[in-house]
């Protein structure tokens, strides 16, 4: 690995989206969450759930801000650090972009209204309903930018001529090919990601046993149900991707899966290692399910990375990119089917302490597998910025201060996410459930005393 | 009218529109440590902290508004801009990331330490005056481009008496418009005390505003002698720009009317900006970007007008609804909710 400006351009940028990720799937998803629990609250007529999207707000808060700040350091970045890309690609995809600030602009709105209006109406939905506005902009933030991010793969929307792009269509490039699947797949991770977070949050309170069990055990099933429902749909709209892959991008699955040579009924590769003579060793083998995966029929062909001019091919580590997060997206289909059977059976005690350690483990791991995927549909892109028209080497700044710049983000996202967390820890510890629920509700005192 | 001349209107808009909210935000912050070093903050910081809370993220989205839309609409800005500004925007950008996440950490995590006040204060003129580069790069100089290689000249950027006198203008501006802001906002929530402090800034920090202002006209004189006679040509909208500066003075040295005098502070500033704008029309980089050529395809500036017409329609009434919950409700202004 040599380090020039091109690969620092690329460290910078990956780095600001490691870091961002975390608080914009945060971002996108939480408001679900916190509006889903204020209608339960309503309807149930239950303050423990108004309780649970007033504490969800409020840390809530404190990762918008860091969303905000970082958002909207990638969103200079693109120009200072990617300044050949955004000059032709700003013509194509300036749309979405340009409709992305739009939408958070509506979200910030509507969420400032929230946060500072809790007693403020009359009306029993009023308060509710400046909710919507929150969890629409968050989720349509994320599908614009998904759209942006799916044009990099999937270029569409245009003609070249002469090195310039001609007859260029926004809505077009915006629905280009790969887009769909990759909306849904996005959107999924996000609520699954942040449903698993909060249930993380529930089994912890739950382990520690310091009271508002009751309280806790609604956060928990209502968490742990959505993680199902996510999961799955997650896994589907990732499986439709796969098959988009298979069509259009075959390098890109063609790398993630090992799978060399073009065959029919192609055999599904999970883990295993690279030798010397870069053989697959080690690894455990579906036969026929790689034809399955990508065209739905175990006889299909499959096309293997050997059709790719080499120096187009991305590196082939990916592999683990994508098996560790397949890995823990059927982890979580998994954990949160039992904890929903097992809560069927009314004799059987559901909040074991291994149950609540698996799901306390669940949130961890949908953000790495979020991180995963993240890396696999950006590395597994490479050499590509604008596939088949532009590479990195030929998009990235030619500054030399670049390296300066990358430790001097460096230095701010680890101030950062040290001051995030310390800030969340004292504003949870000072004020715990169980205080808060006998101040401000003291008629839910519970009997129970686990 | 032509698509690029809506795209730059557009644009300018916003930035102006950022501007006003990010100065009353910044100056807030510097104010803010003032007072405290001062040990006034009993006066005036819960009035700054009332209204600042709801509003701090609707200001960054003014600027990245304006930089989506600008490479958006003129793609080769980000060629030029983006390879040059690395340094200087990268500093901006992390002292805006500092400003808002600790803004959020202090007022919703615990109490306000002076070392936080004091980031608070600080970064409340540095990105003013790291953003404003950009204005001092455009007037052209700076930026070389050779070899498909574009390079700022640093030295010269940190040498030029242009520079540091828009960076200053920026500076006095800031303090100013936040003081007559925050004067509106205390005679709205009728908290006497604090309307005499932030009174007597206002009108402290106007003299500077206007010396400044003249300093920076003369250097540009110097530097770019094209934009110089542009502004001589549209003399008139810089005399409205000191008219409604002469009569924000007077009402705030009245002491009365503090909402029309704020309102003549933002015309002041609306004329200034938008002749100086005007008179550097038609380039967005002397002499690299020239509007007409720079300008993105005529279907991409369609969508993005629409895009923009459809925004206003959702943000406008969703901002007044906004103001209305906390700007102008007089409970709320006060504290009594």
């Amino acid at each position: 690995m040599e380090f020039d400006t091109v690969m620092v351009s690329r460290l910078i940028t990956a780095m600001t989206l490691i870091f961002h990720i975390v608080f914009a799937t945060l971002g996108v998803g939480v408001p679900l969450f916190i509006s889903l629990a204020e209608l339960i609250g309503i309807k149930k007529k239950d303050n423990h759930y108004i309780l649970l999207a007033k504490r969800w707000s409020r840390g809530f808060v404190i990762t918008v801000a860091i969303g905000v700040v970082t958002g909207t350091a990638i969103a200079l970045q693109l120009s200072l650090v990617w300044p050949n890309f955004m000059q032709l690609a700003g013509n194509v995809i300036a749309l979405p972009l340009f409709m992305e600030v739009f939408a958070f602009f509506f979200e910030a709105i509507f969420l400032g209204i929230y946060l500072y209006t809790w007693d403020r109406f009359k009306g029993k939905y009023t308060h509710w309903l400046i909710s919507l506005p929150v969890v629409f902009g968050a989720g349509i933030s994320a599908v614009f930018i998904t759209t942006v991010n799916s044009f990099m793969n999937s270029p569409d929307g245009f003609t070249m001529d002469n090195g310039e792009f001609a007859a260029v269509n926004p809505i077009e490039a915006m629905l280009n090919p790969s887009a769909p699947t990759r909306i849904a797949h996005v959107l999924g991770g996000s609520y699954l990601t942040v449903a698993a977070i909060l249930a993380t949050i529930a089994a912890i309170a739950l382990l520690r046993k310091k009271g508002a069990a009751s309280y806790h055990k609604k956060a928990l099933k209502m968490t742990v149900a959505s993680i199902f429902i996510f999961s799955v749909l997650t896994a589907i709209a990732g499986d439709l991707s796969a098959k988009y892959l298979a069509e259009h991008q075959p390098e890109k699955l063609a790398a993630a899966e090992w799978h060399f040579e073009t065959e029919e009924n192609a055999d599904l590769v999970l883990f295993g290692w690279l030798n010397e003579e870069n053989e697959v060793v080690g690894e455990i083998r579906l036969p026929g399910f790689l034809s399955f995966l990508a065209h739905g029929n175990f006889a299909s062909e499959v096309t293997g990375l050997e059709a790719t001019p080499e120096d187009e091919r991305p590196p082939l580590w990916v592999h683990y990119m994508f098996d560790l997060m397949v890995s823990i997206g059927m982890f979580l289909i998994g954990i949160s089917l039992l904890y929903l059977l097992l809560s069927k059976f009314k004799r059987w005690n559901v909040h074991k302490n291994w149950m609540l350690w698996l799901l306390a483990i669940s949130g961890p791991l949908a953000m790495l597998a979020v991180e995963f995927g993240w890396v696999y549909a950006e590395v597994g892109r490479q050499p590509w910025i604008l596939r088949g028209y532009m590479t990195v080497d030929e998009a990235a700044t030619s500054s030399p201060y670049i390296v300066h710049m990358f430790f001097m983000f460096l230095l701010l996202y680890i101030v950062l996410g040290t001051l995030f967390a310390i800030t969340l820890r004292k504003l949870f510890k000072d004020n715990p459930a169980e205080v808060e629920l006998e101040k401000h509700y003291p008629e839910l005192r519970e009997g129970e005393t686990k | 009218m032509s698509y690029e001349l809506i795209g730059i209107s557009v644009l300018w808009l916003f930035l102006y529109g950022y501007i006003i909210v990010a100065s009353v935000d910044f100056g807030a912050g510097f104010f803010a440590f003032y007072a405290k070093v001062t040990k006034r903050e009993h006066v005036v910081n819960k009035l700054i902290s009332r209204y600042l809370s709801p509003v701090w993220e609707v200001t960054n989205v003014f600027l990245v508004f304006f930089i989506v839309g600008i490479v958006g609409f003129f793609p080769d800005t980000a060629y030029y801009y983006g390879s040059a500004l690395l340094v200087p925007a990268s500093f901006a950008l992390v002292l805006i990331a500092i400003r808002g996440s600790f803004y959020a950490f202090e007022n919703y995590g615990s109490k306000q330490s002076n070392v936080y006040m004091f980031l608070y204060g600080a970064t409340g003129l540095l990105i003013p005056a790291a953003l404003s580069v950009a204005f001092t790069l455009s007037e052209g100089g700076f930026i070389s481009e050779a070899n498909g290689v574009v390079s700022l000249d640093h030295w010269k950027l940190f040498t030029s008496g242009l520079n540091w006198s828009i960076v200053a203008l920026a500076i006095v501006s800031i303090l100013f418009i936040s003081a007559s802001f925050l004067t509106y906002y205390a005679s709205r929530a009728n908290d006497q005390p604090a309307l005499q402090l932030v009174r007597k800034w206002a009108l402290f920090w106007a003299t500077p505003t206007i010396i400044m202002a003249l300093t920076t006209m003369i250097a540009l004189s110097q530097n770019n002698e094209r934009h110089y006679n542009n502004m001589l040509d549209l003399w008139w909208i810089f005399g409205l720009s000191v008219a409604f500066f002469l009569l924000s003075l007077a009402l705030l040295y009245m002491g009365k009317n503090y909402g029309l005098a704020f309102i003549a502070v933002m015309l002041q500033f609306f004329f200034a900006f938008f002749g100086y704008g005007m008179a550097q029309y038609p380039y967005l980089l002397d002499p690299y970007i020239h509007i007409a050529s720079s300008v993105t395809n005529e279907s991409m500036a369609i969508a993005l007008i629409a895009a923009f017409i459809g925004g206003l329609l959702m943000l406008v009434p969703s901002l007044i609804l906004l103001m209305r919950l906390f700007l102008f409700d007089a409970d709320y202004a006060k504290g009594k909710k």
